[in-house]
């Protein structure tokens, strides 16, 4: 599965825009993650990580699904007023 | 449990009617309670002593004196706030700011506060308190911190989003990037490019209550918070961390709110309400003092942007590209990066780039100013685009509607849109009248767009059923923007009861479970969400009471328009049990009746609005009127229509004051000047017109009832509506938020008119 990275997170993944991981949920998705970029571990714990898969940004629904052919996108988890 | 959250295009009886709001004779009559409205008996008068410096360290902190004052009850400092934290991360930079440590890093930052048990006494103890500061070097402009040389406001802070990562510090702490396709090619592809640099300053929210609190920590620990909030499940969680409390020990009661537009979703004075109260063994009552909110809560940035985008002859924008510097204050934070995944969200672009750069300075603290860092960004792109339709001589209408984003656009900040509503805001700006009304001298229209994410988050809410068939319906988020008013109506709709039949209340934090805080445009989407599934819970429990009452099987049964209803020839005697019926029979059916629902909302559905303004502008003061103003916004669905064109109005009415006059002074010294309501002026009645509004509806996929949130989009649009109204009206671009008379003559000097 491509996912997609935005902003610092691609810092935090060598510089890389996309990379390839196999998951099925969020939470899958995050444990892999930080299992290969342990860098991603200071965006966790600086505020969070969002995933938005087709096109819907999800931000604490850590057992959501990720149909097969979804785009996933990873975004910094963001607030607002 | 999981429910399907899928848009069902339901037919309503009671959302969407205009009921009256069930906290207004309260709040006309004075009844209700505000956060500087409790009290509690021997409570002490709290107060701050706060740096007259930019940028100091605390040499020598002496409070001896001040203890040893008749009437003085605790003194605390830094010392009495241990850090938990390991010196590191947002935590412990909320307790850096709350009192400062080795150093000050801003006018009005807190060195140390008091207890008393009166205001005299507790100002005497303020001026008996001793503090030596050795000054630093400062810097509050946002492109001066960026430039080489700047006084380092926080040597811990390494630019984030590098690779690899800086070993020097920086006032940049964080660069972010967005974008698809390339630039370069893009703007090759152009025949048209305007590049464009602006400003905007730094302006406060401006709620009319300041923050104030009431705090009670007993000597077993157990605690009470009153406190004016956007979130008091959130308050509770950082009050508990910083000083070491147990969750459960900390009860947090939210007043009524006087504004907060984000600046209430932080913690500024509570930590240390407690603090003194826990060292005093007394209650502690702290409120700020105007100058105290504007010097030392959390204003919104001041911004320097660049900003490039190309277009083909024929209104094909083939590349955009925006330079983000966003002023922080003194603490790291994400606000340039917002601004960057915003800037160019409203279009359907090929090849664009936004770069944001988070930049410290020796300011306070910035936090959120609803639809947080987006207005200043929209501000320099839709002046941008406007100027681009100009050059190519196309309607700046059009050339939006060409460029919109739609279904299965990809936004500038990655993936890909599903059912947006940004092109119906623009044909609805297209054909309303506003458009095609006669302009006089020197005045002048313009337009624009924006765009806002919108959130849900953790949201549960109670149902108890009263045996009169009353209903008391418990939230946890605050009522900043008609939660009650909107819970109730979707309680009663479900129900099938009049909206008078419910009473809603907000619940302290020891009632319910956590609630994410009123922020983010999220109050009527996770809370609507919760009261809707709620209510169906409470629905399957009245069937099986009925069922009981009537000794039928519950399959038999079925609820509509407030009543069980029992199905099938065999049951055709039994006339309808209404809810008040089941309700006064519940003592002995089971109990009480109750529906209770805990939810996770996400998927809250992106929001967009299309502004249209007009202005007349003096060229000899350089005054600027607003004549006309019109929010056009898609709500999903309005649940109570008075409220969402409160919003909208409300959103307008701030950005009016920022691109006008709202502005932030400091002084060479680093010193705020302005910190009052007499030299920073926000908007009265009397300059503002009637902003018209036209709610549009498109239903929220991710929504039963379709709902998106409202209360943000509405401050995008405003300051690049203004702005390009009053460049038509002058003849000439401005450049520079506030776009205050003294700028405006200015701009007409320099270009000769």
């Amino acid at each position: 599965m491509k996912v997609s990275l935005s902003g610092v997170l691609r810092a935090a993944a060598g510089g890389a825009e996309d990379i390839e991981i196999e998951a099925t949920t969020i939470r899958d998705l995050m444990d892999r993650l930080l299992d290969r970029y342990p860098a991603m571990q200071e965006h966790v714990a600086d505020g969070g990580i969002a995933v938005s898969i087709d096109g819907q940004i999800y931000r604490d629904t850590l057992g959501q699904p990720i149909p097969e052919g979804a785009e996933v996108f990873l975004l910094p988890r963001l607030a607002g007023g | 449990m999981d429910h399907d959250t899928s848009f069902t295009n339901q037919t309503f009886k009671t959302v969407g009617t205009r009921v009256n709001r069930p906290d207004g004779v309260d709040k006309v009559t004075g009844r209700a309670r505000y956060g500087a409205d409790a009290t509690a008996p021997g409570q002490l008068v709290g107060l701050f002593l706060r740096s007259p410096h930019a940028h100091a360290k605390i040499t020598k902190l002496d409070v001896s004196k001040a203890e040893k004052i008749k009437g003085v009850k605790a003194v605390i400092t830094s010392a009495d706030l241990p850090d938990r934290f390991g010196g590191k991360g947002g935590q412990y930079d909320t307790l850096v700011n709350c009192m400062a440590r080795d150093r000050v890093l801003y006018d009005g930052h807190a060195v140390a506060a008091v207890a008393a048990i009166d205001h005299a006494t507790a100002r005497k103890a303020l001026k008996a308190i001793k503090v030596s500061y050795e000054v630093l070097p400062h810097v509050t402009d946002v492109d001066e911190a960026m430039a080489p040389g700047a006084p380092v406001v926080n040597e811990n802070v390494f630019t984030s989003g590098m690779d690899p990562r800086p070993t020097k510090p920086s006032n940049v702490s964080r660069i972010s990037t967005f974008g698809h396709g390339d630039v370069d090619v893009g703007f090759a592809e152009a025949d048209v490019i305007i590049e464009k640099s602006f400003k905007t300053e730094q302006t406060h929210q401006g709620y009319i209550e300041p923050h104030a609190c009431l705090a009670s920590v007993g000597p077993d620990g157990s605690a009470d918070l009153w406190v004016t909030t956007q979130g008091h499940f959130t308050f509770r969680t950082m009050c508990s961390a910083l000083l070491g409390m147990d969750m459960a020990k900390l009860k947090v009661t939210s007043s009524e709110i006087g504004g907060g537009f984000g600046g209430k979703t932080h913690v500024w004075v509570e930590p240390i309400a407690l603090a003194l109260s826990r060292k005093a063994n007394r209650p502690v009552k702290v409120v700020m003092t105007r100058d105290e909110v504007f010097r030392a809560t959390g204003p919104t940035c001041s911004t320097s942007m660049d900003i490039k985008i190309g277009a083909k002859r024929d209104g094909t924008i083939t590349a955009a590209q925006s330079i983000l510097r966003y002023q922080n204050g003194a603490f790291p934070a994400t606000w340039a990066m917002m601004g960057a995944m915003t800037s160019f969200a409203c279009y359907d672009l090929k090849n664009c780039k936004s770069v944001g750069y988070d930049v410290l300075c020796n300011r306070p603290k910035v936090a959120a100013y609803r639809a947080p860092s987006a207005p200043m960004a929209a501000f320099g792109v839709e002046s941008v685009v406007d100027m681009v339709a100009a050059e190519i001589g196309m309607d700046p209408v059009e050339f939006r509607i060409k460029n919109a984003a739609k279904e299965g656009t990809r936004a500038s900040y990655g993936p890909t849109y599903g059912p947006i509503g940004i092109g119906p805001t623009l044909e609805a700006v297209k054909n309303h009248p506003h458009m095609k009304a006669p302009l006089g001298p020197n005045q002048g229209r313009g337009m624009a767009c924006g765009f806002w994410f919108n959130f849900g988050g953790q949201t549960c809410v109670d149902i108890n059923i009263g045996t009169d068939g009353t209903i008391n319906l418990t939230l946890g988020t605050v009522d900043v923007g008609g939660a009650r008013a909107s819970m109730s109506l979707i309680c009663a709709e479900e129900l099938g009861i009049p909206y008078e039949q419910v009473k809603a209340n907000v619940a302290d934090t020891s009632t319910l479970g956590h609630n994410d805080t009123t922020e983010g445009s999220r109050g009527t989407f996770s809370s609507g969400m919760a009261t809707i599934f709620a209510a169906r819970e409470a629905i399957t429990e009245l069937k099986s009471r009925a069922a009981k009452m009537w000794g039928i099987p519950v399959e038999a049964v079925e609820w509509s328009e407030g009543s069980a209803t029992a199905v099938g020839d065999e049951h055709s005697n039994l006339a309808d049990l209404s809810l008040a019926e089941i309700a006064a029979a519940s003592p002995g059916t089971g109990g009480p009746i109750a529906g209770h629902n805990e939810v996770v909302a996400d998927g809250a559905g992106v929001s967009f609005a299309s502004h249209i303004c007009d202005v007349e502008v003096d060229p000899e003061t350089g005054g600027t009127k607003v004549l006309r103003y019109t929010v056009v916004q898609d709500a999903g669905k309005a649940i109570h229509p008075d409220y969402v064109e409160g919003q909208f109005q409300g959103g307008a009415a701030q950005g009016i004051g920022w691109a006008l006059n709202e502005e932030y002074i400091y002084g060479d010294d680093g010193r705020l000047q302005n910190a009052g309501f007499l030299d920073y002026r926000i908007p009265v009645c009397s300059d503002l017109p009637f902003i018209d509004t036209e709610i549009l509806e498109i239903p929220n996929p991710n929504h039963p009832y379709g709902i998106r949130g409202v209360g943000e989009t509405s401050i995008v649009p405003p300051l690049a509506a203004i702005g390009n109204a009053v460049s038509n009206a002058a003849g000439v671009r401005m450049d520079h938020v506030p776009m205050s008379p003294p700028r405006i003559l200015k701009a007409l000097d320099d270009a000769g008119q």
